[in-house]
């Protein structure tokens, strides 16, 4: 079947560029490109967009998925249906399960099941070492060729840089994409929060931003040393920008990312010990979260993503440094992210170039593009509609978001993921 | 009537008047307590339930006390041998407890936060007896209350708070009680056990004794929570006491006139010399525990009668 999208506002994030139109979806789910001519192609449904924004569908990068281990946490069904809620028509799956995604057959369980319980694509990443411990590295091959589109031991960092030096210079002869996460394991421990008044006022152990670029740079000393690829999962100091900006004029195969939550909230919005703002890393400073936000719009952070965490409510409803950390995202990262937009920050094809074109090219994916031949994996949403959040309306198993409340503009009004839609906001 | 609050969580919350309320009205209690017969029956009826998730004789007694001269019930819940040992988590604990219909709930526990998390979950009045390392308001107000008999005023002076803040609720309370007073406020103390951010709140941080005390009025030494320390923040007790420990040569610096306090319990020869602090010339520490009975009965006596109004709101709009 072929669709034919009219009147829409057409979010191009590889040619940066924002225009009014049609687009044109043919019969094999791919985009065949823009439509002038004066009556659609015969055969043609007819989507009308009433003059809404159409983009590729974000493709998001980390997000935890409770399978295998913690299915009471969140499903691949139920984080199907919350991400083709909220305009994400791919997931990258982080490998911090229980058991952690470190052999190949566990890996195939777990594609199967994706591809069985949700509406959107899901892809996988791997763990880079066994049981995510930091020592001896993953069968990577093997794990590449059951289709792990990256290999990360997520928030747990390996003190054991000579382990991980042997890790990253096997996985350069494969070509892997290595995912790192920035963070001193030894400064870092047991942090709640970061350093500084906030923290000593509330009496809460923190840990010094220093610690993210301490991670950081001894990651690049080791892409440096081992040639690998490499992408850091979670800028979000300024203290880090300097390192990775020297990496990149270097010409190391570096690349960067940062969440949704850093880019829209600060250590502040703990409040009263807050635990649905509790995340890894935690929230920073209103001048690093500053920080940050320039350094995406001028290209030096390539990705945005939700990092969906999906914790129950036991588990959140403890004293703030018992508590768990991490907040569900997949159906707010777009009105979220539409934050950065309406404060003039981000126009929107930067921000879909940061929320599906650069993951995508980065992960060696066919998505987050207009572009004839890519699959029509697509979101149509009105950046400016308002609304209450209300975390019990959320498609996640887990409601654990900091925006409960929050009064937020931009909402999805459906999904398509190759061409079938597979989410119609009501009304 | 200047006092809002409906719990007593922290410093933070409350308005120098009511700080000042709360700091008259136990005068009169220190006054009722010199009595032989010290019964009042401003809490007759009601219900104090004591509940400390970390062990502490001195301010659970104290607050038991308080309660009983009140006139309140008083019970202790022993939570450190308890149901919270079987995996039960603090809400249910709260939750149990509140159906109990408790009045005033005093709680302690190891982390910060976690008394704000249960008054969240309890129709009663919490009074904070302290919370990891955030606040401990009644410690706060004790020492204000000390300050001000002692001094005529507690406002327009030089404190002085010397040891390990990194790991005090005693001095975050103090700190911005003192602070809220318009005092002029010093922290000393080896800058591993000093919390960064905390010269934005107007203290001036010194690592020098001698230097830090220099014409101090206060002199507010602190507990090293030995219990607390992962290690490494100090080389060696003995340097701790050469370098930080209260004794005559350091408190020379001071004002003549300088009075000491420790809110206890103390560790004679790691943070203040054992003679200093009996010398009733400058030493306080023993006037502090008495103001902590007088203080606590203010605070419950306060909250007790917002409880009330409270309540007497609720059966009136439930009969409108």
């Amino acid at each position: 079947m072929t669709i034919l999208f009219t009147d829409a506002r057409l979010i191009d994030p590889e040619a940066l560029t924002e225009t009014q139109g049609s687009l044109l979806v043919a019969e094999d789910g791919s985009i065949a490109g823009p439509w002038t001519g004066k009556k659609p192609p015969k055969g043609a449904t007819v989507i009308d967009c009433g003059g809404k924004c159409l983009a590729p569908g974000i493709v998001d990068w980390g997000v935890k998925i409770g399978e295998p281990g913690e299915r009471h946490r969140e499903s691949f069904r139920s984080a199907g249906l919350a991400a083709a809620a909220g305009g994400v028509t791919t997931i990258i799956a982080r490998p911090d399960t229980l058991p952690a995604i470190d052999t190949p057959e566990t890996l195939e369980f777990v594609t199967r099941r994706a591809a069985e319980a949700s509406p959107v694509r899901i892809r996988h990443m791997a763990a880079l070492t066994k049981g995510r411990e930091g020592h001896e590295m993953t069968e990577i091959g093997f794990l590449l060729d059951a289709g792990a589109v990256a290999f990360t031991d997520v928030f747990s960092v390996s003190s054991d840089s000579k382990a991980l030096g042997r890790a990253l210079t096997y996985a350069r002869s494969l070509g892997a994409l290595i995912v790192g996460h920035p963070q001193d394991p030894g400064l870092s421990a047991g942090a709640a929060t970061t350093s500084g008044k906030f923290a000593s006022l509330r009496g809460l152990p923190a840990v010094s931003p220093m610690a993210e670029r301490m991670g950081l740079e001894r990651d690049l000393a080791l892409v440096e040393m081992t040639g690998a690829r490499y992408h850091a999962d979670q800028i979000t100091t300024a203290r880090s920008l300097p390192a990775l900006r020297r990496a990149r004029e270097a010409g190391l195969d570096v690349t960067a990312g940062t969440s949704i939550h850093h880019l829209t909230l600060n250590e502040l919005d703990v409040g009263d010990y807050r635990t649905f703002f509790k995340l890894t890393p935690p929230l920073r400073s209103e001048d690093d979260r500053q920080a940050v936000i320039a350094a995406l719009a001028e290209g030096l952070i390539d990705v945005i993503a939700s990092f969906h965490t999906p914790a129950d409510e036991e588990s959140k409803r403890l004293p703030f440094e018992e508590a768990a950390p991490g907040a569900v995202a997949l159906e707010t990262l777009l009105p979220a992210a539409m934050r950065l937009y309406h404060g003039g920050h981000l126009s929107l094809p930067q921000l879909f170039r940061a929320m599906a074109l650069n993951p995508a090219r980065r992960l060696g994916l066919p998505q987050g593009r207009l572009a004839e031949g890519a699959p029509a994996d697509l979101v149509l949403f009105d950046p400016d509609a308002p609304f209450l959040m209300d975390r019990f309306r959320l498609r996640s198993k887990s409601k654990n978001t900091p925006f409960d409340g929050a009064r937020m503009e931009g909402r999805v009004l459906a999904t398509w993921v190759g061409g079938v839609e597979v989410f119609r906001a009501e009304g | 009537m200047a006092f809002r609050a409906r719990h007593l969580l922290g410093i933070e919350q409350l308005a120098p008047l009511e700080i000042t309320t709360v700091l008259d009205l136990a005068e009169r209690y220190v006054d009722l307590n010199r009595r032989t017969v010290k019964q009042s029956d401003v809490l007759a009826g009601m219900t104090q339930i004591n509940l400390f998730f970390e062990n502490s004789t001195r301010t659970q007694s104290s607050f038991e006390l308080a309660g009983k001269r009140l006139g309140a019930d008083v019970m202790n819940m022993a939570v450190a041998n308890s149901s919270v040992k079987k995996g039960e988590t603090l809400i249910d604990t709260a939750l149990t407890l509140n159906a109990m219909h408790p009045d005033l709930l005093v709680v302690r526990h190891a982390a910060s936060g976690a008394v704000n998390l249960l008054a969240q979950k309890v129709d009663c009045a919490v009074l904070n007896a302290g919370d990891g390392r955030h606040e401990h308001p009644t410690q706060a107000l004790l020492d204000a209350l000390t300050i001000r008999r002692s001094k005529g005023r507690v406002e327009r002076l030089t404190i002085a708070i010397c040891g390990d803040v990194a790991h005090s609720r005693v001095a975050r309370s103090n700190l911005i009680l003192l602070g809220k007073m318009g005092n002029n406020l010093r922290l000393i103390g080896p800058p591993t056990l000093m919390p960064p951010g905390f010269a934005e709140l107007g203290a001036e941080v010194f690592d020098d004794m001698r230097e830090g005390l220099k014409g101090a009025d206060v002199v507010m030494m602190l507990r090293l929570q030995k219990e607390r320390m992962d290690g490494g923040f100090i080389p060696s007790m003995r340097e701790y006491y050469h370098r930080f420990g209260l004794d005559a040569e350091k408190l020379s610096h001071a004002k003549p006139d300088a009075i000491v306090m420790h809110p206890g319990p103390m560790n004679r020869g790691v943070e203040i010399d054992g003679e200093l602090a009996d010398d009733i010339n400058h030493s306080v520490i023993q006037d502090q525990v008495e103001m902590g009975v007088a203080v606590r009965m203010a605070c419950m006596d306060l909250l007790a009668r917002n409880l009330r109004a409270e309540r007497g709101r609720r059966i009136v709009e439930t009969l409108v």
